[in-house]
């Protein structure tokens, strides 16, 4: 089984976009090889020949009428926005230069 | 306590309806107990009293006006958090949706609203549905009212434990992995988990797409039948809703009748791991099944050993996809933004204020599961068992017409007991979670307290795709055998709050 570095938990909480401290990601690091080495009894009965189930339903997509319909108006959209600006959401730069 | 509020759905829906009460008397009788009795309770995050009293009134006004009402009109229900109601606050028990009131209604909701049920307001969850207790809600606990020191189950404790402090004749609670079901066997009341695609999941934000489902939660078996026709049938704003008729739940809830019928028990499913006086009167209720002329036999499912291992792996990879969306943006809380910080920085100390333990916990180990190097090994595994397991659904169901179980392994636990053991916290799901991998209903209801500590034991019936009414068949019959038997309604054991 894996053992778990809190490297490897820093890496994980990077891709998951969260900033985690030392301690947390520590505990992280121990609890994820217990339900790590738990969750593993999968493999003994995975065999090759078993097919893969995503889904409980078969999956069809689904379309609607390609008709005009009421939908949300820009001030619905924008009333739960925790910045707004000239009717858009307002976001933090996206660049890494300075704002 | 008044007659009102301990009154089933049915009854209190026919008074109504023939004018003997007003649906507004109703409701305030309800709002009342809350006042009293949810300070202890805590089954509740958001009392909606305006709106309630406003729906109520249009019930009596359509009623006065001589227009037909609907087979639940004026009947109170408490709302789990994890369901989007216009205008009114929906927070998934979690800090990062904290004052999120959104702008429109799921489609339980909207039909909720259609039927004149009146909402109460929105009840308390595990953080987004993740976990077994309630513990895990950023807005503390809620308490077994059999027991305030006990917890509830979960994630909607808030719901059953509404239910069962006769704070609502009816709930909705969602189940991913058993959801409705485990806090509905720890409170002594009924839950349904339907079908997958049985009800529709527009306006339920996702916790586990290909295992949620809503459904009713009650005090008997008839009022689950009645919500569960409600809310459920075909929904065009749900791709995965299913486009068939609802299965005939309230003709079967009050058929009664299990003469003939084939009942399995799932040798996986007992012995080992289940608290004796759970297995005692689950025992004793199969017996009872025999008495009222059903056919019992045991059936093994071989691979549900590997549920939980599976649940436990899928579950999170779903998770950690469908909280991406949290990221501070459009809604819900941003944390860090003083203008040093990047988009990036924003949405990391965002997720990481606004989330709880349990979730981080999750969408942690979901990102492993799914990374490059693991996904055949955990994601890809975990697939095929929730193959295998649907292979002993169906073989099972080629031999019996429901299977059944205790719905937990225990009674209700003491509050802080598993908080630091995440995988003890787990293994409350362990009968639960097969239902869900493979999309089959399945329903818990009340048989009994266990001897050793006095708390409810939940029994289990399970059912085949779209076959939601043989659960209603088994806990009608059921329900109406024991309350021979014990004279009273179970919950007039409970403790008076």
């Amino acid at each position: 089984m894996p053992s778990i570095s809190r490297a490897e938990v820093e890496h994980l909480a990077r891709l998951a976009r969260l900033e985690l401290d030392v301690p947390h990601l520590d505990r992280l690091a121990v609890q994820l090889d217990v339900i790590l080495e738990s969750v593993a009894k999968v493999s003994e009965v995975a065999a090759a020949d078993v097919p893969l189930t995503s889904h409980p339903l078969p999956l069809t997509n689904v379309f609607r009428d390609d008709v005009v319909r009421p939908s949300l108006l820009p001030e619905q959209a924008l009333s739960a926005a925790p910045a707004v600006e000239d009717g858009r959401f307002r976001v933090p730069r996206i660049l890494d230069e300075e704002a | 306590m008044t007659d009102l509020v301990t009154a089933t759905a049915a009854d209190t829906a026919a008074a109504v309806a023939s004018g003997v009460v007003s649906a507004v008397e109703v409701a305030q009788a309800h709002l009342d107990r809350i006042t009293a009795v949810d300070p202890a309770v805590h089954a509740f995050l958001h009392v909606d009293t305006e709106g309630a009293l406003q729906a109520a009134r249009a019930v009596d006004a359509r009623r006065a006006a001589g227009e037909p009402l609907g087979p639940l009109a004026g009947v109170p229900l408490a709302l789990k958090d994890v369901l989007t109601m216009e205008g009114v606050p929906t927070t998934c028990g979690s800090r990062i949706l904290a004052g999120w009131r959104p702008a429109y209604d799921a489609t339980v909701t909207l039909r909720l609203k259609q039927a004149g049920v009146v909402i109460l307001g929105k009840t308390n969850m595990d953080e987004f549905a993740m976990g077994s207790s309630t513990e895990h809600s950023a807005y503390g606990p809620t308490h077994n009212p059999w027991d305030l020191d006990r917890i509830p189950g979960g994630s909607g404790g808030g719901s059953a434990a509404a239910v069962a402090a006769f704070e609502a004749p009816l709930a909705i609670g969602t189940d991913t992995g058993g959801s409705i079901r485990q806090p509905a066997a720890v409170t002594g009341t009924v839950g349904v988990k339907p079908t997958y695609g049985g009800v529709s999941r527009y306006g339920l934000v996702a916790l586990a797409s290909s295992l949620d489902q809503a459904g009713p939660c009650a005090r008997t078996v008839l009022d689950a039948a009645l919500l569960h026709e409600v809310i459920a049938g075909h929904d065009p704003y749900d791709s995965t809703s299913i486009d068939a008729p609802v299965p005939p739940v309230v003709e079967a809830a009050r058929s009664r009748d299990v003469r003939g019928l084939r009942i399995g028990v799932v040798h996986e499913l007992t012995g080992e791991g289940y608290q004796p006086g759970v297995q005692q009167r689950f025992d004793e209720a199969v017996q009872l099944l025999t008495e009222l002329g059903a056919e019992v036999v045991e059936v093994s499912c071989p691979h549900f050993p590997y549920a939980l291992a599976a649940y436990y792996l899928i579950l999170p990879s779903e998770a950690s996809s469908n909280l991406a969306k949290f990221d501070g943006m459009r809604y819900g809380l941003r944390a860090g933004d003083d203008g040093s910080r990047s988009v990036e920085e924003v949405m990391s100390v965002t997720r990481a204020a606004g989330f709880g333990d349990e979730a981080i916990r999750r969408i942690i180990l979901g990102t492993y599961a799914l990374s490059a190097g693991y996904y055949d090994a955990y994601y890809g595994s975990a697939q095929k068992v929730r193959t295998l397991i649907t292979r002993d659904f169906a073989a099972a169901f080629e031999q019996v017409d429901v299977l059944v179980s205790p719905t937990a392994p225990t009674t209700a636990f003491r509050l802080g007991e598993k908080l630091d053991d995440p995988l003890a916290m787990y293994l409350n799901d362990i009968a639960t979670i097969p239902a869900n991998l493979a999309g089959v209903p399945g329903m818990s209801l009340p048989v009994g307290l266990a001897p050793e500590d006095g708390l409810p034991v939940g029994l289990q019936v399970m059912a085949p795709v779209l076959a939601d009414d043989r659960l209603y068949r088994v806990g009608g019959a059921l329900e109406a055998a024991l309350l021979d038997r014990w004279g009273r309604p179970l919950l007039e054991e409970a403790p008076q709050l």
